[in-house]
């Protein structure tokens, strides 16, 4: 693990798609640094010839056939969202002019 | 005769549920466990239930029964908002797995209850619309993040309850609220229409008054779903038959990590005399160890914010629902719309995530967390290579005050000590009464089992419930 964990409060929120107000960013830096250096204690174990476990379930390489069947109506999958027009979400320009 | 608590031979469902209905609108006011009811339609699926029976056509043992179900899990047409102003005002445009088989089963779903945020929390406290009380103390909290589920339970406002499980969310509210509640098998349970909080650690669970009356729920939920790619193809075990079955002697393993100063003396006197009880019945009792125990609250919340800064991804302004009044460009409608609509506890979890998994922090944090995953892991599988079931306190505390530790999300996220190694390893879980506190709080005791041995776990805690009157004792609200 990383010696000191350092924390760019704004590059993580970035990340986190998350828009804090500067009194957010100032309690969260303080909050999650005392929780990273909680997590040191990890440091402890030699993980280096153990296996991740991503899942706990014994289940590998799931399929199933492609088959058609009914699915949810286009109107019913945009039912929810805040802008929308001709069964389709709105969203602000992403190309200038 | 039923061993259930519920039988609507005797009640008529309409009956059943009118009286809940009143009784909810007693004692709603100081409870708060419910963020949406629909009288009229719980009426509806009631008369029906009864139209069924009269034409001698019940369609199960749940047929008319009333269940809560926990505001993350999808019923089509009716809110589901995860406690999350994010998701204020969305409708469910299908059904869950489970409520499609509850349904199937002519089951009565009544109404949305609370949770902490997204199921981020171990008291209902981060729900972003209302606090949810303890109904044996109305000062204290209900433990979380199901505390609505345990709390509707004891406060006779629902026959059974749906909760969901990723650190111990259904088995320490049950503690919190002296009810039972058990966590199921990784995959026993389709997650299929569960609004994913830690798609590795997530299942959804049965909450009932009694051992029995989780046993039939879990009977009606359990089962394969292809949409599920993590849901178990396995055949469901009869559990209603297993807690007929005579009684047999089994060893229980004391972890005695769990066994530690940390501990309030009242609940481990319990859980002592619990362990007592069983030697009595013939049971082999025997010390075991996990000791990986220490890492697992580090290990759950690296992997579990992780996870959870993926999922909660979706929530970002496009298709569900809320979406800030300032946002001006395609950036702005993602990160105002979730500064705007996410509760702290959730903000808190989904930048610890999205640090965990960043360039640079990834194989430090995510890697080595998933690595000592393995250790714990292979730990319970090694004690249980002497061991029938493992029996621990549920909770270190009974259920804490209002406010008490929403200033410290460490000390909020210890509470969750002895229930998140089972959601890591994947393992059964079940909480049930085992006293109460000399203040009259309950207090519970976790069994703990091998993968997909539900039916053994059930009988072990059927054996210990009807040796005693806890299942017996109501709030006084």
């Amino acid at each position: 693990m990383p010696e000191k964990p350092t924390i760019d409060i704004d590059h993580v929120a970035d990340l986190a798609r998350i828009h804090l107000s500067d009194e957010e960013k100032r309690i969260y830096l303080s909050q999650l640094g005392k929780v990273l250096e909680y997590f040191e204690r990890l440091d402890e174990l030699d993980v280096s010839n153990v296996e991740p476990t991503a899942h706990a379930a014994p289940v590998y390489n799931v399929w199933r056939e492609d088959v058609p069947g009914p699915t949810m109506s286009p109107s019913a999958a945009v039912m929810n969202a805040p802008a929308k027009r001709e069964g389709q979400v709105v969203m602000p320009r992403v190309v200038s002019e | 005769m039923s061993l259930n608590t519920f039988d609507r031979t005797a009640t008529s469902a309409v009956d059943a549920m009118r009286s809940i209905i009143e009784r909810c609108d007693a004692v709603e006011p100081k409870i708060g466990a419910f963020l949406h009811r629909d009288a009229a339609d719980a009426l509806a699926q009631a008369r029906a239930s009864d139209e069924r029976r009269a034409a001698g056509r019940p369609l199960g043992p749940l047929d008319g029964v009333v269940i809560g179900v926990k505001d993350l899990i999808c019923v089509k047409g009716q809110p589901l908002t995860c406690a999350s102003r994010i998701l204020e005002g969305y409708i469910s445009p299908y059904d869950a797995h489970v409520i499609e088989k509850l349904k199937a089963a002519g089951a009565i779903l009544w109404g949305r209850l609370n949770m902490d945020e997204f199921a981020m929390g171990s008291s209902c406290e981060t729900s972003a619309y209302q606090k949810t009380h303890n109904p044996w103390d109305l000062e204290r909290t209900p433990g979380g993040s199901s505390g609505g589920s345990a709390a509707a339970l004891a406060a006779g406002e629902c026959e059974i309850a749906l909760g969901s499980d990723t650190g111990g969310s259904i088995r320490q509210p049950a503690a919190c609220c002296g009810i039972v509640g058990l966590k199921p098998t990784y995959g026993l349970v389709s997650r299929y229409g569960l609004a994913a909080f830690a798609s590795s650690l997530d299942q959804i669970g049965p909450m009932g008054r009694t051992v029995a009356d989780c046993a039939a729920l879990l009977q009606a939920i359990a089962g394969h779903d292809g949409r599920d790619s993590t849901s178990l193809d396995v055949a469901v075990p009869d559990y209603m038959a297993a807690l007929a079955q005579p009684e047999r002697p089994v060893t229980i393993g004391l972890p005695k990590e769990y066994y530690t100063d940390g501990v309030d003396p009242e609940i481990r006197a319990a859980v002592d005399a619990a362990a007592k009880f069983y030697q009595s019945r013939g049971c082999t009792i025997k010390e075991v160890t996990l000791p990986h125990t220490d890492y697992a609250i580090p290990v759950y919340y690296i992997i579990a914010p992780a996870e959870a800064s993926s999922n909660l991804s979706r929530y970002d302004g496009v298709r569900y629902t809320r979406r800030s009044k300032d946002a001006k460009d395609t950036f702005d409608v993602y990160a105002k719309s979730r500064g705007e609509g996410f509760g702290p506890e959730v903000k808190r979890r989904v930048l610890l995530g999205s640090y965990a998994l960043s360039s640079g922090y990834y194989d430090a944090y995510y890697v080595r967390a998933q690595k000592v995953r393995t250790l714990i892991r292979n730990d319970f599988l090694k004690a249980f290579e002497d061991v029938d079931v493992l029996l621990t306190p549920t909770t270190p505390n009974p259920a804490f005050r209002l406010g008490e530790k929403t200033d410290d999300p460490l000390a909020m996220y210890l509470e969750d000590i002895f229930t998140i190694s089972v959601n890591l390893a994947g393992l059964p879980g079940i909480s049930l009464p085992c006293g109460f506190t000399k203040n009259g709080l309950p207090i519970g005791m976790q069994l703990i089992g091998k993968p997909l041995d539900e039916a053994n776990l059930l009988k072990t805690a059927y054996t210990y419930e009807q040796a005693h009157e806890f299942r017996n004792a109501r709030a006084k609200v």
